[in-house]
């Protein structure tokens, strides 16, 4: 638990609305922002007035790389929400500029805030009444109450069970360390294994494998982004309606920055997926050079899942053939509309071009085989690609935070090893990663260690 | 029948490491101080092992004396070995450990007592006390003496009902044969105060002229001798040191306790007490580590004057005829001579959550608690607390705040904290892996650390103090220097680099990078570094430290930082947890058992979550504002 340090969280509802709010609060909220921002002026936050608007850019704070543009409020304590500093930055919706907005402060020094914690700042400093505040107890409090979906739950079972492994691992060396240091005569009749870096970059590499899932696990709570695309007239949008006409979903009618794309929301078996949408607008054009360049191109690059559409009607096209190019090394299903046609393509032609993909006939008109579209889509999530529901992936920012920090702790255990520094030097980042491996599942360091010593070596006089 | 005898300020019960610190910081604090003991031969006795210090044990020691106490420089006058442990691994470890001449040691206390102004010694026994209005009284002796009192300070080690075992032999006495205390549990129970009980033991002792000790590997102490006084030098120290033994078991040993087993008191059921996992006995790493074929055993001698020698790593309560046997499969030990037989002792002490962090009872004003008595282990652990007994049972009847080591100050407040806001189920043990800020905490400064502090309180004098002052500041201007001094990459530099297997320099560089090359030593520069004032070894030691650890050094401090926002975030004595809306019932019972004193102290104790210290901090806020119009409207 840490106090008055700055902190950082999106403050737009997620995946909605066409401007997204990083908010930024805390002592050093404007040097950190200045870290990322270039403004056009030239200025720095620093030096321009409380209760600005500020026109720039966020950048990336290594590469320096423009993440997006956008608009920054400088609003210094006490006459802001919290009454410290606080900078809010305006980015564009979606959920991937506001999520790398977020990232970049984090980066630049700041500490995602847990849930309520604005509002607790809030209230810590006087702004908001009791009344207010209760309603932050009720939202800690419903932290650990939130039934989580099955899927959900499974995920962040299998997420705890990794972390508690590498926990333990980390354990194995520490109490190494720790038994060295406090039993030095143990040393004497069983000499410990003092090779610990083999063993720190193992355990090292295993978290960054899955700091690597963190994409699927984002696919899992954020939705799976699943781009419709054939050529004009194959049906995308009676596909997308067929889809969204059998579960009811909520079609959503987002209003659009070049970058949003989703269309709508589709729940199946517990797992959301959003449709991007490539059809409407474009369909009056040239498809295939639109998917060259622009927008639509951006839709499938980002999309976690691509389902291409074929006339079963009528034979591939050079059209068919160009957009099939275009997606290779995507997650693919292919699905044959008009089945109540005569076939013209078969499943020997498709699976020249399609691979592996799955492919499935359906009718739009009829409705046959959406059913069991919507089954591939599933377990794509389920067994296929991602292999979620065995493996464990982590899910969110904060944890995705945690397991980064715990990472470049290692990092600075295997610098310690390499500058030849000794053990006691080095179980200082090694408790470090510990702990917030710990953040993660909530677990604490010192009584393990304690329990470790004296379950694994035979101390004592 | 009883008689009211002479009116003190402060009464010791007990004359162990814990009371003898106890009564001399009290009486040197100028308080009229009588300390109780049931054995005027038995002050500061060591029961068990005949040595001080060791892993964290010597950080504690090194501590106290930074603070002004006694037994730094008492083991500094008695000691016959001494060795610098841990020396291979970093500084925040090294550890030092003297072997005690056990007899010297007694002698010398109490003869440091006896000649004590304020203080007196008395052998009795302390079987009542008396409580008006939530305050310490009196207390009463076996004979009925009341000595009326200000404050007073429990140090009763293992004495409260204890019993020792020695296979099936239940003997009702205290260590070492001494009359236990069979009265007092009763009267504290009486008072309200919770006893728990815990066990230990000790292994024999064998005659020296017994053992072939040419079959044994001898453990010698270091060349180079390093005081646990601050007060003293290397020079002052000097002296001829006795060797220690290092021999092991074998399966012959290992199959002779496994087929007796059933006679062990703790293997049949008959010891009920909590033993601690770091002290087991033979007979328990026998049956926990079944794989190992030996254990190591160290034979170590108990003073000049006696052939006694303490056999470390048999603690055991065996028959006598079985530990005799077992001893005597163990090469060099075949004609082995048994002088006192080994044992498990049980006893009764106090529950240490019922204290405050001033170790003073939190429902008993001036009625302190200390050592052993607390559920702690070791000599070490029981001086530290005495001292911070006597010194806060002083300050309480100043009407002062009491003196409070905070875990980022000294492992003397990690033992402290553990104790008070957790508790313990086991006796006990400083470790260093117990303290969160062990690169901070290191034995080398512990003046540093504490000596303002035993200063303030009064224990450390004008004479001590300048030296100390005079010190730090040769730290500080000797890393300004090297900061400061630059050396160019002339050829002799360079030699110098290349000799110390180090990369030559490109251009010019300040000594202090240089001297952050962990190969390059402070020595090695000095023919290069002409401007070099003369210092202390131990002034080189600390700069050199500060200097090659300067990054984990500063991230530490940065935890320290975090650590002491929610350390100064106090919480009133006087809340009641069940009307705050929000904690949940294990937390409300955790925290109104043990009564935190800041949100820090609260987030440490187990069972209560960070959603309940978000609620605390929120609550406390409100108390804050509601106090603030309290007074507004008073005005």
């Amino acid at each position: 638990m840490q106090l008055y340090d700055t902190i950082s969280a999106i403050s737009t509802a997620p995946g909605t609305g066409g401007i997204g709010i990083i908010r930024v609060s805390g002592k050093d909220a404007i040097e950190i922002v200045d870290k990322i921002f270039k403004m056009k002026s030239g200025k720095k936050l620093a030096e321009v007035k409380s209760h600005t608007v500020n026109y720039g850019h966020i950048v990336d704070l290594q590469t320096g790389q423009t993440i997006d543009e956008v608009l920054v409020m400088l609003m210094k304590g006490p006459r802001t929400f919290t009454k410290e500093d606080v900078v809010e930055i305006n980015c564009h919706g979606g959920p991937l500029p506001v999520e790398k907005v977020l990232m970049a402060t984090l980066e630049a020094g700041a500490r995602l805030a847990e849930a309520g914690e604005f509002t607790q700042r809030a209230f810590l400093n006087g702004r908001i009444d009791l009344s207010q505040a209760e309603a932050v107890i009720d939202v800690i409090d419903a932290k650990t109450d939130i039934s989580l979906s099955q899927a959900m739950g499974q995920l962040e079972g299998n997420l705890s069970k990794k972390i508690k492994e590498y926990q333990d691992e980390l354990l194995q060396v520490i109490a190494r360390i720790e038994v060295s240091i406090d039993y030095p005569e143990y040393d004497l009749d069983e000499p410990i294994d003092l090779n610990y870096k083999e063993e720190i970059i193992l355990i090292k590499n295993k978290m960054e494998d899955l700091l690597s899932t963190a994409d699927t696990g984002k696919m899992i709570r954020e939705g799976v982004q699943t781009a419709i695309i054939g050529k004009p007239n194959v049906g995308k949008s009676s596909l997308l309606n067929a889809l969204l006409e059998e579960n009811k979903a909520i079609v959503t009618d987002i209003p659009g920055t070049t970058r949003d794309l989703v269309e709508a929301y589709l729940n199946i078996d517990g797992i959301p997926f959003k449709l991007l949408d490539t059809a409407g607008i474009r369909e009056t054009e040239d498809l295939v050079e639109q998917i060259g360049v622009g927008l639509s191109k951006t839709a499938i690059e980002e999309a976690d899942l691509v389902i291409m559409i074929l006339d079963s009607s009528s034979k591939l096209t050079k059209e068919d053939l160009e957009i099939i190019d275009s997606i290779k090394g995507k997650n693919i299903i292919f699905v044959l509309n008009k089945e109540d046609l005569p076939p013209v393509i078969t499943r020997e032609i498709v699976e020249e071009h399609a691979g592996n993909n799955p492919l499935i006939y359906i009718s739009t008109k009829s409705k046959n085989g959406i059913d069991e579209l919507k089954k591939t889509m599933s377990s794509f999530v389920n067994q296929g690609k991602t292999e979620v529901s065995t493996g464990a992936t982590i899910a969110n920012v904060r944890h995705k935070e945690a397991l980064v920090k715990a990472i470049q702790s290692l990092d600075k255990v295997i610098e310690t090893i390499d500058l030849g520094m000794p053990e006691d030097c080095m179980a200082i980042d090694l408790h470090d990663a510990y702990g917030y491996l710990g953040m993660i599942i909530g677990e604490t360091i010192k009584e393990e260690i304690i329990s470790e010593l004296f379950t694994r070596f035979c101390l004592g006089k | 029948m009883t008689y009211i005898a002479e009116s003190v300020d402060v009464v010791v019960i007990g004359g162990g490491h814990a009371g003898c610190e106890a009564a001399l910081a009290a009486a040197r604090l100028g308080k009229n101080t009588i300390m109780f003991t049931m054995n005027l031969d038995s002050i500061a006795m060591m029961p068990c092992n005949p040595n001080i210090g060791g892993t964290s044990k010597g950080h504690l020691v090194r501590e106290i004396d930074a603070l002004g106490g006694e037994m730094g420089k008492n083991i500094d006058k008695t000691f016959i070995q001494s060795k610098m442990l841990n020396t291979a691994k970093g500084p925040a470890v090294h550890s030092l450990r003297a072997q005690a001449d056990k007899h010297e040691y007694v002698k010398e206390m109490k003869r440091v007592l006896e000649n004590t102004p304020n203080l007196q010694i008395k052998q009795a026994e302390i079987v009542d006390i008396n409580i008006e209005n939530d305050q310490i009284k009196s207390v009463i002796t076996s004979l009925g003496a009341i000595y009326p009192c200000k404050a007073a300070i429990l140090s009763a080690g293992t004495y409260l009902n204890s019993r020792c075992l020695t296979g099936q032999h239940v003997e009702y006495s205290g260590p070492d044969g001494l009359k236990s205390s069979q009265k007092l549990t009763k009267a504290l129970e009486d008072k309200g105060i919770e006893i728990v009980r815990f066990k230990t033991g000790t292994p024999c002792r064998v005659s020296k002229n017994s053992i072939d000790l040419s079959k044994m590997e001898p453990q010698p102490g270091d060349d180079t001798l390093v005081p646990f006084s601050f007060e003293n030098t290397e020079v002052d120290i000097r002296r001829e040191q006795e060797l220690c033994y290092l021999a092991y078991t074998n399966q012959a040993t290992h199959d002779l306790i496994r087929d007796n087993l059933h006679l062990s008191p703790m293997y049949s059921g008959e010891i009920e007490g909590v033993g601690a996992r770091y002290c087991p006995s033979i007979e328990d790493k026998i049956v926990r580590f079944a794989d190992k074929d030996r254990h190591q055993i160290f034979l170590e001698p108990e003073g000049l004057d006696t052939t006694e020698m303490y056999v470390q790593g048999l603690s055991s309560s065996l028959p006598e005829d079985v530990q005799i046997k077992m001893l005597k499969t163990i090469p060099g030990m075949e004609n082995v001579e048994v002088m006192r037989t080994g044992y498990a002792i049980e006893y009764d002490c106090v529950n240490p959550t019922q204290l405050r962090p001033s170790l003073e009872f939190k429902n008993i004003k001036g009625f302190y608690s200390a050592g052993q008595t607390n559920g702690s282990s070791g000599y070490e652990e029981a001086a530290a607390q005495g001292l911070i007994t006597g010194i806060n049972a002083a300050l309480y009847i100043d009407g002062k705040k009491p003196l409070i080591i905070d875990r980022s100050e000294g492992y003397i407040g990690v033992l402290i904290d553990d104790l008070v806001i957790k508790g313990t189920n086991e006796p006990y043990r400083m470790m260093t892996s117990r303290a969160e800020y062990r690169l901070l905490l290191r034995q080398d400064n512990a003046d540093l650390r504490l000596t303002p502090k035993g200063y303030e309180v009064g224990l450390i004098g004008e004479e001590r103090y300048n030296r100390f002052i005079e010190k730090r500041e040769l730290i500080d201007k000797e890393l300004k220097r090297l900061k400061n001094t630059y050396i160019s990459n002339s050829n002799q530099v360079q030699e110098i680099l290349k000799e110390s297997k180090s990369t030559e320099l490109r251009s010019g560089a300040s000594l202090f990078e240089l001297l952050k090359r962990p190969e390059i030593s402070y020595e090695a520069l000095e023919p290069v570094d002409n401007e070099r004032p003369k210092l202390t070894k131990e002034v080189v030691e600390q700069v050199m430290i500060e200097l090659k650890y300067e990054g984990y050094i500063k991230r530490q401090h940065q935890q320290v930082e975090q650590f002491k926002k929610l350390e100064n975030k106090k919480l009133p004595q006087d809340i009641d947890y069940k009307e705050i809306k929000g904690l949940r019932i294990e937390a409300i019972q955790k925290l109104d058992e043990i009564k935190p004193v800041s949100i820090g102290q609260a987030s440490r104790i187990s069972g209560v979550s960070p959603a309940d210290i978000s609620v605390l901090l929120m609550y406390l806020e409100q108390w804050g504002q509601r106090k603030a119009d309290l007074v507004k409207d008073n005005e």
